[in-house]
């Protein structure tokens, strides 16, 4: 992403942050990249992706999609379908914090 | 003749229209929304930015993704020259999915 999620440099990054948050994904399963640090990331993950576009979101290493598509696939269910499957989101129970962890 | 005020438009209607013999295709120009954002520091562009919705059955089967890399390789002079598109906002969908989307409304 360009900047940071909390202060994003750029618009589609931001709104990119915001579907993040809305699927509750959990912050510990996630990690940003702030290309606009690190020019060598910025050229090398669209050549990558075959992705000519900053933000890109990656699920498992596995790339999905660059803001339009989080956008299309928030909206159509797809998005939390693929974050639950791969596990990403904070879990219901894990927010009781009643569970003992071992 | 007189040179387009929009080349960058034309481009993409031109490419867009030949590529994929779109049966409806909107080319919006956001650019004066981002013109005072900082990536856009130095550039006098007046078309750094759009919107482009296509409808074509040509994307019939093919993922998001897959759609979306068409449109950029298709327009990948554009977007890499000094002072090109900068940012390009994609809606790519079938005649179908298209016209499901009208009745969901």
């Amino acid at each position: 992403m360009k900047g940071t999620p909390e202060t994003p440099q750029c618009g589609f990054s931001r709104a990119s942050i915001q579907i993040l948050g809305l699927q509750g994904v959990n912050p510990q399963k996630f990690t940003a990249f702030n290309v606009l640090e690190d020019e060598e990331l910025r050229g090398g993950i669209k050549e990558y992706s075959d992705w000519p576009t900053i933000p890109q979101l990656y699920v498992n290493k596995e790339f999905v999609g660059g803001t339009d598509i989080m956008m299309s696939m928030h909206q159509d269910g797809t998005l939390a379908k693929l974050l639950e499957e791969k596990g990403v989101l904070v879990e219901a129970d894990e927010s009781d914090a009643s569970s003992t962890s071992s | 003749m007189a040179t387009s005020q929009t080349p960058m438009e034309d481009a993409i209607r031109q490419k867009v229209t030949q590529a994929f013999a779109p049966a409806s295709l909107e080319i919006f120009n956001d650019s004066h929304l981002h013109s005072h954002h900082k990536a856009m520091a130095g550039s006098t562009s007046q078309e750094t930015h759009f919107r482009v919705y296509v409808t074509s059955d040509t994307f019939e089967g093919k993922r998001q993704p897959a759609r979306h890399r068409e449109v950029y390789s298709l327009l990948k002079d554009e977007m890499a020259a000094e002072g090109g598109i900068h940012a390009l906002q994609l809606r790519t969908k079938t005649p179908q999915e298209a016209a499901a989307t009208t009745e969901a409304k």
